[in-house]
């Protein structure tokens, strides 16, 4: 089937959505996902962060959808075309949905261990606005310990079921859901009760922000400061391919492997995930690549990076000689004599 | 009178108990269906009736069940949708209150025409009396042999069960609705699949409201087009309106359609007029999420002609000027009506029944909802109105069901028709303070203190 | 989530397993989860109107789910409680038509003649009095559900009348 994006045209075969199809064709016109997970079933259609404006429906019935449509959800037809970025109405729609999401959202990034590989951040630098238009007091639930190794925090959630669906679908037996509803909906195991089984740890690497996270890593480092290495081990009970996220000598975090849209590769245990902070344990490959111009990535200088050279600093003090007194700069050398003036 | 096709033996007395039902010809539609007919005549017949969905979206009901996918070899469902939580709609309680077995008898010969052999009642949990009311019934139609095995010597078995809901007005939702039959959460589903190819449990199932279904026992009986008799243009047939508010006689009513809105508010034969003689202000012709209607757009369209009570006429210039039949949940709002309060009132039930599954609806209903609650209390800037403009425009049609658009028109409307009344409501606090604040002082007589 | 620190004494009388097993009936047999929302309400009306997390899970071992499928039902519909409520919960309407037909008077009214806030309980349990979205009885404003059953065109002389009926036991809750 054919299939035309944002201008581009790719085949693609029956049975695929707009989304699979956009990102078989990569580049800009991929739409974010921030619920839906190709590696899970079942999963998007929440967030509305993917939608896309269908301007024709196919080659048989040419009329366009009347609705912008979840390109995750929704299949293609021979000759449909799709509008992502060249489309204002989608744009408009993914801001809304951004400033949706950031409403009642904590904003703490600071304190937060996803900072830095976040669906959200990401979310935000490309279609948020730097003011709120939310007066109220943002919505806050009551902490939650879900046990010694996953930390909930759920002001943070932005309710995309990916981890419900790891739990129905990768480890055996679910005790987290989704209890209440509306905007008071929550990730919960309603008594409060430890999420512990071989493979819930999955939960930490499909959360899209920094609802679940790694509590062996809790606040010992920004992820930006973490050399990735790509390393493996036998494991039994899964693939044993996992990312270290080394601080020095230090394993500080283990993770699965994930690709350019954040996706695991494969699911990992959670033995590999926070028993094995030891070297020893495993078989390093080598350092893991990250995207260009990932927040990680900005501490993995590859290039050689050209000297700033700001013009108006040998300006800026001219004439307020006591000022220079104090500031000191670098590029103009304060003089001994000047001082004397 | 006008003609009657759903209540016209609600008067007999025990019309509620099988015998008297039966004994005023009760369940013929079922005799004609399953021995003289086959399911498809009955679809046609249905089709030719131009009856559309009683539900609120007015979509055509012998359509939908063509839709149904007869292909796959798979069990069929019908579903009739009781869960009835429209504000303003209470029509579909009426009918199952005090005649139960009109409903049994519709849901028997609908499920023969869609071929279904298992089909549910959806009833609203609330509604936990007319829930054992049905669950009554049902077991007087299987002991007189109406539902169950071979039913009338024939090949054809249906068994009829009632289920009930908790509390959720998204469950109304076709789709929702399915999901809480199976035990679930009430989360809508994204579609396609439609339900007509997968519905409860994986199975094509078609999904009907209460007062649809009972208007099949007519339809079978006096053929389809009889029935497109009644009624005006695309509007056929009666329609149960619920009319509440400000009215000397609110109730349950059923209408030829086509008669017009004048008539319905003011005749002694339906509404009686406006209580106390006050002014009319305001009117929601179709239930909550439908736009309300300011006082010059209720008798007259834009167009000066008289607005109908019909499909069309109801949606006669838009949502510019129009509204919708929606439920039929006729909402009558005189001059001490505080419309930012009644605004603020449905925005906090959307908020509430949101489901919380999609984003927009989930953290864009909250968001109206403390809007509008800082207008009308007292609490609102001027750049409120335009946020709340904006916020509702961002829900509409980006959501995965319609809650999302339900929650985002009405605000919209009363934007639109009453923007004044936002505006003094933020230019005088202090006035606003009581709830009760347009009932000694309707806004009419203070609307020129409204600076623009 | 709150309140999981009340104790229940769970009992699954014969009559009430006949009646699950009933319901259960309704559905194929390999649909048991269908029954889940007829069941609660039948499980709740027989325990103090209220469902704690013990006998969620029964409910869950019944029906061959596990507990969080439960949960995350009862969590999602209103009328499922998860603390203890009043034997009378009066459940005042307080959308729109009712609210233009003085609502929020009757749910005062009833609130100041028991002494209770809105979402209280009496000191004795006997009563709660909570604010509701629409019950659906938009024309018979202003209205409350006690029980199974709709009280409606409601009076403060009315609700002093059911006051005192529901002390003196005379109101029937459930239509069993």
């Amino acid at each position: 089937m054919k299939v035309i994006i944002d201008g581009h045209e790719i085949e693609v075969e029956p049975g695929t959505t707009i989304l699979q199809a956009a990102r078989m064709m990569g580049g800009p016109s991929v739409p974010p996902a921030m619920c839906y997970y190709s590696k899970l079933e079942d999963t998007g259609g929440n967030c509305r962060a993917c939608l896309v404006e269908v301007s024709k429906g196919s080659d048989a019935d040419e009329r366009p959808m009347p609705k912008l449509m979840a390109s995750c959800k929704t299949t293609v037809m021979d000759g449909m075309e799709v509008k992502n970025l060249s489309s204002p109405r989608v744009m408009e729609a993914r801001k809304a949905v951004t400033e949706f999401l950031l409403i009642n959202h904590p904003l703490d990034c600071p304190v937060c261990d996803q900072a830095g590989e976040c669906d959200l951040q990401n979310l935000s630098y490309q279609h948020g606005k730097e003011l709120t238009r939310f007066k109220e007091e943002k919505r806050t639930f009551e902490p939650e310990n879900i046990g010694d190794k996953i930390q909930l925090h759920m002001n943070r959630c932005i309710l995309c079921y990916r981890c419900v669906k790891t739990a129905e679908q990768i480890t055996d037996g679910r005790v987290h859901g989704v209890c209440g509803r509306g905007d008071h909906a929550q990730i919960s195991t309603y008594i409060t009760a430890a999420i512990d089984n071989d493979f819930s740890g999955n939960v930490i690497d499909v959360c899209p922000v920094g609802a679940l996270t790694d509590k062996t890593f809790r606040f010992k480092s920004r992820v930006w400061f973490n050399k990735p290495f790509n390393a493996h081990r036998d494991c039994d009970k899964c693939c044993g391919k996992t990312t270290l996220w080394m601080f020095g000598d230090e394993i500080q975090r283990v993770t699965a492997r994930k690709d350019v849209y954040h996706e695991v590769e494969e699911f990992i245990c959670n033995e590999c995930r926070f028993d094995h902070k030891d070297t020893a344990d495993w078989v390093v490959e080598g350092p893991r690549k990250f995207e260009k111009f990932s927040v990680i990535n900005q501490n993995n200088y590859t290039r050689k990076l050209d000297t700033v050279v700001i013009d108006t600093e040998k300006q800026i003090l001219k004439g307020r000689d006591q000022d220079r007194v104090k500031i000191s700069m670098t590029n103009v050398p304060f003089k001994e004599e000047e001082s004397k003036k | 009178m006008a003609k009657k096709i759903l209540l016209d033996k609600i008067n007999i007395p025990g019309i509620k108990s099988y015998e008297v039902y039966r004994q005023n010809g009760g369940y013929a539609s079922v005799e004609k269906a399953i021995k003289t007919m086959t399911p498809d005549a009955i679809t046609e017949e249905v089709k030719a009736s131009g009856l559309r969905g009683r539900g609120g979206a007015g979509f055509p009901m012998g359509l939908k069940w063509s839709f149904i996918d007869k292909k796959s070899g798979k069990p069929r469902h019908l579903v009739c949708n009781a869960d009835e939580s429209e504000p303003g709609t209470f029509k579909d309680r009426y009918l199952m209150e005090h005649i139960p077995h009109l409903l049994i008898e519709g849901m028997i010969t609908s499920s023969y025409a869609l071929g279904a052999n298992l089909s549910y009642i959806y009833i609203r949990g609330e509604y936990m009396w007319v829930y054992k009311i049905i669950e009554r019934a049902i077991k007087e139609a299987y002991a007189a042999g109406w539902l169950g095995k071979n039913i009338l010597g024939s090949d054809y078995s249906l068994d009829l069960h009632v289920h009930c809901g908790a509390g959720a007005y998204i469950c109304g939702e076709e789709t929702a609705l399915i999901e809480s039959l199976e035990g679930k959460r009430g989360n809508p589903r994204i579609k396609p699949p439609f339900p007509a190819v997968s519905g409860l449990w994986g199975n094509p199932t078609v999904v009907n409201n209460v007062e649809s279904i009972s208007n099949v026992p007519w339809i079978v009986n006096n053929s389809g087009e009889e029935f497109a008799k009644i009624g005006l243009g695309r509007s056929t047939g009666t329609k149960l309106i619920s009319a509440s508010g400000h009215i000397k006689k609110p109730g349950v009513y059923e209408i030829e359609l086509g008669i017009t809105v004048d008539e319905f508010i003011n005749s002694e034969e339906y509404c009686g007029g406006m209580i106390d003689d006050r002014p009319i202000k305001a009117l929601i012709p179709g239930g909550s999420s439908v736009p309300i209607l300011p006082a010059h757009l209720i008798y007259k369209t834009a167009e000066g002609e008289d607005r109908l009570m019909t499909y069309e006429s109801l949606s006669e210039g838009g949502f510019a000027t129009g509204s919708m039949m929606g439920s039929g949940g006729f909402i009558v709002y005189n001059d001490t009506a505080c419309i930012v309060r009644n605004t603020w009132n449905f925005a906090k039930f959307y908020a509430h029944e949101s489901c919380g599954q999609c984003s927009p609806c989930r953290e864009g209903t909250g968001w109206m909802e403390k809007v509008l609650y800082r207008i009308e209390t007292g609490h609102g800037t001027s750049e409120d109105i335009d946020l709340l403009w904006d916020i509702q425009r961002k829900i509409e049609g980006n959501t995965i069901c319609p809650l999302g658009d339900a929650a985002a028109w009405p605000v919209a409307a009363a934007i639109r028709h009453f923007r004044e009344e936002f505006e003094y409501h933020i230019q005088f606090p202090e006035k606003v303070k009581n709830r009760n604040h347009f009932v000694d002082e309707p806004f009419e007589s203070i609307k020129h203190l409204v600076t623009k | 989530m709150e309140n999981k620190n009340y104790t229940q004494v769970i009992n699954i009388t014969p009559e009430l397993k006949s009646r699950i097993d009933e319901l259960i009936s309704h559905y194929p047999a390999d649909k048991r989860k269908s029954a889940l929302l007829p069941v609660l309400h039948e499980v709740q009306d027989a325990h103090d109107n209220w469902l704690s997390a013990d006998l969620m899970a029964k409910v869950a071992e019944i029906l061959e789910i596990t507990p969080i499928e439960v949960f995350e039902v009862v969590t999602f519909y209103t009328m499922y409680n998860q603390k203890p409520m009043g034997k009378y919960m009066f459940e005042f309407c307080l959308t729109s038509c009712c609210s233009l037909r003085g609502a929020e008077d009757m749910l005062e009214y009833a609130c100041e003649k028991l002494g209770i806030q809105p979402g209280g309980t009496t000191e004795d349990g006997m009563f709660s009095v909570v604010g509701v979205q629409c019950l659906g009885a938009c024309g018979y404003a202003p209205m409350m559900q006690l029980g199974d059953f709709y009280k409606e065109h409601l009076t403060p002389a009315q609700i002093d009348q059911i006051i005192e009926d529901c002390k003196a036991g005379k109101i029937i809750l459930h239509d069993k």
